[in-house]
């Protein structure tokens, strides 16, 4: 069943990809579709049946040279579950809703066929990303990353035509390279200590990490913060924390299934999983997790401000799914790791619906992405304007204080400001948090505000024409809205609600102790593999004994619990009062703290900082190694041997055939004599 | 004990037989009539021998040692006759066209066939130059055959006396060989040098070596070759690139091992200069060429060379890297002159290369095939010709031969280059008014496209060639 | 100083000077009788070396028939060679230095000449020394060398097919002779008598 998730979108996309010729672009689209309905429906049956128990589903034997052996096989534990639903189930809604979206383009002309193509891309993404999560070993776990990064360069690029797609497309690709490298450098050195690349060595091993010393650059480090903190990097780039952020708001450039699906619920959380999949591991590197956690929420606070005054409805999604992400890592960071994949499982379907919603509106307003241009837009557009209400609601964390009655986000945010408060003892992450939430929830509404309330701006015509999403789009929608509302509270329990139940469902023993005596059988056939380096912990995650951030969390000062849920009120009526009561209100803050405005809107001038930094003296060495050292020297040498010493010798071996025998004959002799002198000279008359 | 030695050469035999038999028949009958049913019957002959021989098995020596039947020699004897017989083939139409077509022809063929057979056997200095005199006899009096041309009988001549000069280099290196071992039977000779050569000897093994590049075109010992390439009639120009270089480089080896695989380090390095040279010169000279027949020329100079590097090594593995490597240059050459053979504009021949501009438009399935045949002669993968490469180089850097190697590759890059023209100009040229005629005899057709099907289809396992060069090398190096 | 050691030292030094003088005397003509002098002392060497009949064979074939046939060519030939000579004249300080660096490996080898071990046994079971030398070289020649013998008479077959082959012509634009016809012509058949009666015509 595992193999049959795996490989439905692999069949999809290459018989999409190369034989719509074939089955025609309907029957491309309706295939890979209806294969990644099947993999969702059979991901819920494993998910649901699921006992905690870590199974390994070997598939074929993949790469034996040296020291380094491993299998192509699929490591099927609780957070490999929790992410294929999460993929397959929003992949299927965002293929659906593609019929729909996809439908009419204007980037294409009438014989252009891009359908296939598009279907074709995504359910080639959908596999790289299951075998991302699938992965048994970070090998396979990089072929996987990869080859997301791969679909997501292509679907960024989608619109091919248009330069500023292929821009994006190429910064995206390019940052991410910058982080693959930590991974890969991450990868190298745990098989340089471990000798080993599969994820059971590797934890095993890590305790005895912690110990070691590890030469890297310039100085020594301690070998578990180093190798945590390279694998961070890789996280860093893919998931888009700050630093390495800079491509995912240009990834809209995208058509917005795309952001919903790559850019929201499942690429770039690939980061979240990469940490939490490793948390053995993390959980002996206390300095690095520090700095995940400062980071995460440094970006949580970034994303947040920037998302303020951003004007393109996609961009203020793209900004907030920016921040969300640093809220997972402050949760990996203080080392909840459920919590982390709690709201990396909420957000999945609420932030998936944002941007479907957004596409619906986009759709709806001819492709225009202002807000500025939006406005009245609820009575045109009233299932949308619903969905992204919900949406809304759950990003913003409503809910009922002190009690487990809210919408998805509610749980989940609340959760992770709770466990930063718990893991930092009130500190910077937390404080960082709780604004952001309101800044959340500010930006969220003035989202709403912009385009469903008030009178309608921008085209006069565009806005009469505007018009309600065809059903394809809307049943995803209301799928999508199911879980947004209900995810959270259904699964409170299992992530966070107390401690064993989140044991049982991630299947820890009770406590690491305990795993020898709970789990005498399986320890056992376990010791017998890694004797001399200890046992793989159990479970999906690991939480070092020493690790009671959680029970703290749950025992945090009522006010602690509270203060996400009055963040969010502030930023609500901050919201009501500047787009609603005094919408002249913006444009005169605007203007009086024009610095502080213009700061924000340039992103901080993070772009222009990497511009003058980086991407300018790159291309000025670029252009000197082209022009002075490829075109003048390589080019050079080569087109001098090639156009001057080439036709000289051809000349002279020209003239030498004279057409006199004699001068045959005298070449001859002399050839005679260059042997006879050759070989009396090279030892062979002794 | 003369019936045991006629018996192990009665495949000579019966072609001499058949030769002298058919030159009466022709003189006292119908003369050059019967010219067109002789050819025929002289490949079919060639055939018939070559599958007796390739049926034959074990190692047996005749009169006294002159003469050696074994793997070696039996590998070299089948790819002779059947590469004579391909060329036959092709030239009887064109040569009857043109009034070439008389009776000596497959005759002389048939008596250098014999040669040729005698050069790969030989086991001893005096069977070799007999051997060799009588197929460069033949060979002499087929360059000039179009004997109103002058640059046929030009051919024929310089031909005659520098191949006349390597003969006599070849005979005072002989003597001089004699004269240290006392013998001209070669296992006479690796027993005398047994404990290392005088510098006499080595002398004389040099003259000897220069007498074999000579005829295997090696350079400096190269300079007739595009001269008499280009002169002489062009079927006869297919048979000087095929048969006799093979014969040439089996007896190249033939001697090199046989008699002289003692010295082994001594002849090396002479061997490894002449194939450098040869690689070299070969890729540098083509690139001027405007004539295809000239082209061809260099380029089997620099297919020696190849050839050499493999003989350089000294080897049992560099030997069976050179058969395998002359069995592919044989096929690709007879391929590439049933091409050439077939360039006529108006009915008349034509051997420029710039005739070929825009063949693929005018003839799509001639220019593929050329084009295949080109790659393969460039050695570019995944065309058999470029497993031959590979196999020279795998044995010269086998041998610790490491630069030779690089030299290889550097050359066969340059050399690359003129054989690229040629596709480039057949796919991307200019297109010109009167191009080559679309009509070509069946056969040239049929053999073009033979030769294009085995340059792709042989990567499989190279029609099991591999092993049995490895079987023929292994009888040859002890 | 024996005679026979005067006499090779004699024919030796004429054989030399014979071929030295073939290549540069400048007449044509005087080169060939040069070559005919270096085959007559080699033809001497032969004798002193008791091989009477190869000698024998040299005088015959090479001076009687091939030398006098080389003479004819020149003859005949209307080669400039004075021109020929001029042309080749320009490339003779590198001939010259080849010429000498040649020599001087030749010289080095025979100095330092030696034998194999093996070389003499190799050699003493070729000449028998109870037999008259014509009858030993045909018992060698068609007995142990037969293969050879037969490889000669197919080497002579293609020179002589090659000869005829570039050199006949049939032409049939000329009249030839048939003897045959002219013979047999029966001069009843050939001839009618006519009897012209004066002043009148046929």
């Amino acid at each position: 069943m595992e193999k049959i998730i795996l490989f439905a979108p692999l069949v999809g996309a290459i018989i999409g990809g190369f034989g719509w010729r074939i089955i025609g672009e309907r029957g491309a689209q309706i295939l890979t579709t209806s294969l990644l309905f099947l993999a969702a429906a059979l991901s819920w049956i494993v998910f649901l049946g699921f006992d905690g128990e870590t199974q390994h589903i070997h598939i074929l034997r993949w790469i034996e040279s040296g020291a380094l052996s491993t299998d192509w096989s699929i490591r099927l534990d609780r957070m490999t579950a929790i992410m294929l639903i999460v993929v397959t189930s929003v992949s299927a809604l965002v293929h659906l809703y593609s019929f729909g979206y996809m439908a009419h383009d204007d980037n294409w002309t009438h014989d252009e066929s891009y359908r296939a193509r598009f279907f074709a891309y995504l359910s080639f993404f959908t596999f790289a990303m299951l075998m991302l999560v699938t992965s048994d070993n970070l090998v396979q776990m990089f072929f996987g990353w990869e080859g997301v990064g791969v679909a997501s360069y292509l679907l960024i690029g989608f619109y091919y035509k248009k330069p500023s797609a292929n821009a994006a497309a190429i910064k995206a690709f390019v940052v991410n390279r910058v982080g693959d490298f930590g991974f890969a450098l991450g990868i190298f050195g745990l098989f340089y200590l471990t000798g080993s690349i599969k994820f059971d060595d590797i934890f095993a091993y890590a305790p005895k990490l912690a110990d070691m010393q590890l030469h890297f650059l310039w100085t020594e480090w301690n070998a578990a913060n180093l190798l945590a903190f390279l694998l961070f990097v890789g996280a860093m780039g893919k998931s888009a924390q700050l630093i390495l952020h800079t491509w995912l708001p240009d990834a809209m450039e995208g058509p917005t299934p795309v952001s919903a699906l790559i850019h929201a619920a499942t690429m770039v959380t690939a980061g979240v999983f990469l940490v939490s999949r490793m948390s053995p591991l993390m959980e002996y590197a206390p300095e690095a997790m520090a700095f995940v956690t400062f980071l995460g929420a440094t970006t949580a606070f970034f994303a947040a401000t920037v998302g303020l005054v951003q004007n393109d409805i996609k961009r203020v999604i793209a900004y907030s799914t920016c921040s969300q992400l640093g809220y997972m890592f402050v949760a990996a960071g203080v080392g909840v790791y459920s919590v982390a994949m709690f709201h990396l499982f909420t957000h999945a379907f609420f932030k998936a619906m944002l941007f479907l919603g957004a596409g619906s509106v986009i759709h709806a307003m001819h492709h225009e992405q202002d807000m500025r241009n939006y406005g009245g837009l609820r009575h045109k557009i009233p299932y949308t304007y619903w969905a992204m209400m919900i949406g809304t609601l759950a990003i913003t964390g409503v809910g009922i204080p002190l009690t487990h009655f809210g919408f998805a986000g509610f749980l989940s945010k609340d959760a992770v400001i709770e466990s930063a408060w718990a893991g930092t003892a009130g500190g910077y992450a937390f404080w960082m948090l709780v604004i952001a939430a309101l800044f959340t929830s500010f930006y969220s509404w003035r989202l709403i505000f912009l385009t469903f309330f008030g009178a309608p701006r921008g085209d006069k015509h565009t806005h009469e024409h505007a018009h309600e999403s065809p059903m394809v789009m809307l049943i995803p929608l209301g799928v999508l809205g199911l879980g947004a509302v209900f995810s959270g509270m259904v699964w409170y329990n299992s992530f966070f609600g107390d401690h064993d139940s989140v044991n049982k469902f991630f299947g820890i023993p009770a406590h690491a102790e305990a795993a020898a005596e709970g789990h005498g059988t399986q320890t056992a056939s376990h010791g017998d593999d890694h004797a001399a380096v200890g046992v793989a912990p159990q479970g999906a995650i690991f939480m070092h004994p020493d690790n009671h951030v959680m029970d703290e969390a749950h025992h945090a000062p009522k006010w602690v619990k509270v203060s996400p849920f009055v963040a969010m009120l502030i930023g609500f009526v901050m919201a009501l009062w500047f787009y609603i009561w005094n919408p002249e209100l913006p444009k005169k803050l605007a203007e009086t703290q024009r610095p502080l405005y213009l700061f924000l809107l340039n992103k901080w001038y993070f772009d222009e900082i990497y511009d003058a930094i980086f991407v300018k003296p790159a291309m000025a060495l670029g252009r000197f190694l082209w022009k002075r050292g490829d075109t003048q020297t390589i080019d050079g040498t080569i087109n001098g041997i090639a156009m001057g010493i080439v036709p000289f010798l051809t000349r002279l071996a020209g003239r030498a055939q004279s057409g006199y025998i004699f001068t045959y004959a005298f070449a001859m002799v002399i050839g005679i004599v260059v042997l006879i002198t050759w070989m009396s000279f090279n030892g062979g008359a002794h | 004990m003369v019936q045991a030695d006629l018996n192990i050469i009665l495949p000579e035999i019966v072609i001499s037989v058949y030769a002298m038999a058919a030159l009466l028949v022709a003189v006292y009958s119908a003369k050059d009539k019967l010219a067109a049913p002789l050819t025929w019957a002289t490949a079919g002959l060639f055939v018939l021998v070559a599958v007796w021989v390739s049926g034959m098995t074990g190692e047996a020596t005749a009169f006294n040692g002159m003469f050696i039947n074994d793997g070696f020699a039996r590998f070299a004897k089948v790819t002779i006759l059947v590469s004579a017989a391909a060329v036959l083939i092709m030239s009887q139409a064109y040569m009857s066209r043109r009034g070439l077509l008389k009776f000596e022809y497959p005759i002389l063929i048939a008596l250098a066939a014999v040669g040729m057979m005698m050069m790969v056997s030989a086991g001893n200095l005096m069977s070799l130059y007999m051997g060799l005199e009588l197929q460069s006899l033949a060979l002499y009096v087929v360059a000039s055959f179009r004997r109103e041309s002058v640059k046929s009988t030009e051919a024929g001549m310089k031909y005659f006396v520098l191949g006349a000069l390597s003969s006599g280099l070849l005979l005072y290196g002989a003597s001089l060989v004699y004269g240290f071992a006392g013998t001209t039977d070669f296992a006479g000779i690796i027993d005398a040098a047994h404990h290392g050569g005088s510098i006499g000897m080595l002398i004389g093994l040099v003259l000897v070596v220069s007498g074999l590049a000579f005829k295997v075109s090696a350079v400096p010992f190269h300079m007739w070759t595009p001269d008499v390439y280009e002169g002489s009639p062009t079927p006869v120009t297919a048979f000087f690139a095929t048969a006799p270089k093979v014969a040439a480089m089996g007896l190249f080896a033939r001697v090199l091992h046989d008699a002289f695989g003692s010295v082994t380090a001594d002849w090396q390095q002479v061997v490894v200069l002449l194939s450098i040279l040869s690689m070299f010169l070969g890729a540098f000279a083509a690139i001027g060429q405007t004539d295809i027949k000239r082209l061809m020329a260099y380029s089997s100079i620099a297919h020696m060379g190849y050839a050499l590097m493999g003989l350089a090594s000294g080897t049992a593995l560099g030997v069976q890297a050179m058969l395998v490597y002359m069995a592919i240059y044989v096929t690709m050459n007879v391929g590439t002159f049933a091409f050439i053979l077939s360039m006529e504009k108006d009915g008349q021949p034509v051997t420029s290369i710039a005739s070929l501009n825009m063949l693929s438009r005018a003839a799509p399935a001639k220019a593929i095939a050329m084009l295949v045949l080109l790659f393969s002669l460039a050695g570019v993968p995944p065309m058999v010709g470029f497993f031959g490469k590979l196999m020279v180089l795998q044995a010269a850097l086998d041998a610790g031969l490491t630069w030779l190697a690089i030299a290889g590759v550097i050359a066969s890059v340059i050399g690359a280059y003129y054989y690229l023209r040629i596709v480039f100009l057949m796919y991307f040229g200019q297109a010109q008014e009167d191009a080559l005629d679309h009509r070509s005899a069946p056969v040239l057709t049929v053999m073009l496209m033979a030769s294009a099907i085995i340059m792709v289809v042989g990567i499989a396992n190279l029609f099991g060639v591999e092993s049995a060069a490895m079987a023929a090398a292994t009888t040859l190096v002890q | 100083m024996s005679v026979v050691t005067f006499a090779f030292y004699l024919f030796a030094l004429c054989t030399i000077a014979g071929g030295l003088f073939t290549v540069i005397s400048r007449n044509p003509v005087h080169s060939v009788l040069w070559l005919i002098l270096a085959f007559l002392s080699s033809a001497g060497l032969f004798v002193l070396l008791g091989a009477e009949f190869v000698a024998m064979l040299l005088v015959i074939v090479y001076v009687g028939a091939v030398a006098v046939l080389f003479l004819f060519v020149v003859m005949m030939l209307d080669v400039d060679f004075a021109e020929l000579k001029a042309e080749m004249a320009q490339y003779m300080p590198l001939a010259l230095l080849i010429g000498v660096v040649l020599l001087m490996q030749l010289a080095m080898a025979f100095g330092a000449w030696e034998f194999a071990d093996t070389a003499q046994s190799a050699r003493a079971a070729i000449a028998p020394s109870d037999e008259h030398n014509t009858a030993a070289l045909g018992l060698i020649l068609y007995d142990q060398y037969f293969l050879l013998f037969q490889l000669a008479g197919l080497i002579l077959l293609v020179a002589m097919v090659g000869a005829i082959v570039l050199t006949l012509r049939h032409r049939k634009d000329v009249k030839r002779q048939n003897v045959l016809a002219q013979m047999y012509r029966d001069p009843a058949k050939a001839m009618e008598l006519k009897d012209v009666k004066p002043g009148q015509g046929l």
